[in-house]
């Protein structure tokens, strides 16, 4: 059978560096850090007291209070960024079949602050059990996905991938290829997450991932630095609407650009360690490439996963020399987690929004934070240090690896009709 | 009004997100007032720990007005 093409007609971010796709986009060219002291809990006691959370956000701006109540906030996240990308895309009743929407969506933890609190109060108690009748739907990763669903009626394949900082990658790619094959003509797709709490903050300090440049937020994160000393914290949501093109065609809807290409792979290696030489994340790549049918050549950026921990950095560049070989030196690299800080599960979407942004806008946004080269990486490949770079960029590619050794890639194109 | 159907009020209007004029003696949970099952449960687990008491789920079956409930709680409150 023929593959559908699919494309991408509507976007939502909820972000660090701002609350809505324009301004996360100004962040990003602008080179701007999300990253500052914890406000959600007190950090004091904690070796990491900074990360980088979505700034100015008031659930009654978008909830009325007993639904934001039902809801913790990865799913209120979710709700904020599909709304602005089903209305970026002008789905409006009439225009689509509801019963060919799906909502395929991604969170690596889910409702870990509603999970934390539930047990706290059950164990501050006196062993009576006193858990609230919407603990589990509040914090199961999947009602994310559920929530959308209900809110507008879409009745079409409805589920959440779990791949830890993959997730989202994966609900992309899962949602591309169910419109590919014909099963369905829309997907709401993309991530949330809300682990900025003291059980996220705490578990991710006990494995020494988190860094810990207490008296520099804004600097922590610097992916390919020589200091660099673990990932930073992030939280948020990003949405795109993906579409199979004649059916957005039909209805008018503008495009920003083309998916071509899904590739997963796994490490088979460690549960939190990259492999060494990159072997999963170089898999990736290939596999991506070649459901793409495209030659590395035509690749002209490439959104790295790059979270600035010491080993994760240099086998992900491992694999990309082996890949791309000498067109490793034309490409554009850049880590936008050196400004959002690591959003885990819902990382892969608003790092495919970078991507489409670069490719919209002909601009690559800077890996920023960049003070002293490390000789573990190649000088001659551009990282995109500091300052965002104007390019034509007709193909970028984004990688996202999880906890548990998933890899996932994502292939964007400018689209020609 | 009494203590209790004070609290019990105020309970409801900040777990349904209802109107003040909308809890009367008469208004159902679920007819009058929005609630669906979970909110119904939610409900009852607060006037437990609000008035320190204990409702069996046969007994909570019953309680399914604002009226029902001042008067399970009057009667069983510690």
């Amino acid at each position: 059978m023929e593959l559908k093409r699919v494309v991408v007609t509507g976007l939502g971010a909820l972000t660090p560096l701002g609350n809505t796709v324009a301004e996360y986009w100004n962040g990003l060219s602008n080179g701007v850090s999300g990253a500052a002291p914890i406000t959600r809990f007190d950090a004091s006691k904690f070796k990491t007291q900074f990360a980088c959370e979505v700034k100015g956000y008031d659930p009654e701006k978008y909830f009325d209070r007993k639904e934001a109540r039902k809801m913790d906030l990865f799913s209120q996240f979710a709700m904020v960024v599909a709304e602005e990308a089903v209305q970026d895309a002008n789905l409006v009743e009439g225009n689509f079949d509801p019963d060919r929407v799906g909502v395929i969506w991604g969170s690596g933890i889910g409702g870990l602050r509603t999970f934390q609190e539930e047990c706290v109060n059950f164990a501050n108690g006196d062993g009576t059990p006193r858990f609230n009748p919407f603990f589990i739907p509040k914090m199961i990763a999947d009602i994310s996905a559920g929530h959308i669903s209900i809110k507008y009626g879409f009745r079409g394949p409805n589920f959440v991938t779990v791949s830890a900082c993959a997730s989202a990658t994966n609900a992309i790619i899962d949602s591309f290829n169910y419109i590919r094959l014909g099963m369905a003509d829309v997907v709401v797709t993309g991530g949330s997450e809300a682990a900025v709490t003291e059980a996220g903050i705490g578990g991710f300090n006990a494995l020494k991932a988190l860094s810990e440049r207490n008296d520099s937020p804004e600097t922590a994160s610097r992916p390919f630095d020589q200091d660099r000393d673990g990932f930073v914290l992030g939280e948020g949501a990003g949405a795109l609407i993906l579409e199979e093109y004649e059916h957005a065609k039909a209805r008018g809807a503008k495009i920003y650009a083309e998916i071509i290409g899904g590739g997963m792979s796994a490490d088979a290696y460690h549960i939190t360690a990259p492999h060494p030489e990159g072997l999963g994340a170089l898999n990736v790549m290939k596999n991506v490439l070649r459901d793409a049918n495209i030659k590395p050549e035509e690749v002209d950026y490439i959104n790295v996963h790059g979270t600035s921990t010491p080993l994760g950095d240099v086998s992900e560049v491992k694999a990309i020399q082996t890949v791309f070989g000498d067109h490793a030196y034309k490409l554009n690299i850049s880590s936008t987690k050196s400004m959002t800080g690591h959003l885990l599960g819902a990382a892969g979407a608003i790092e495919a929004i970078a991507a489409i942004l670069a490719i919209q806008n002909n601009l690559v946004p800077p890996t920023i934070n960049h003070f002293t080269d490390d000789e573990s990486f190649d000088s001659g490949l551009n990282f995109t240090f500091n300052k965002a770079q104007e390019r034509e960029v007709k193909v970028a590619l984004s990688n996202t690896f999880g906890f548990g050794g998933h890899n996932t890639s994502v292939l964007f194109r400018q689209f020609i009709d | 009004m009494s203590e209790i159907a004070e609290k019990v009020k105020a309970i409801i209007i900040d777990k349904l997100g209802v109107e003040e004029s909308e809890v009367t003696p008469e208004a159902s949970f679920t007819n009058d007032l929005g609630a669906d099952s979970l909110d119904t449960v939610e409900l009852i687990m607060e006037f437990e720990k609000e008035f320190n008491v204990s409702i069996p789920d046969d007994q909570a079956e019953n309680i399914a007005t604002v009226g029902q409930a001042v008067s399970y709680l009057e009667e069983h409150a510690k």
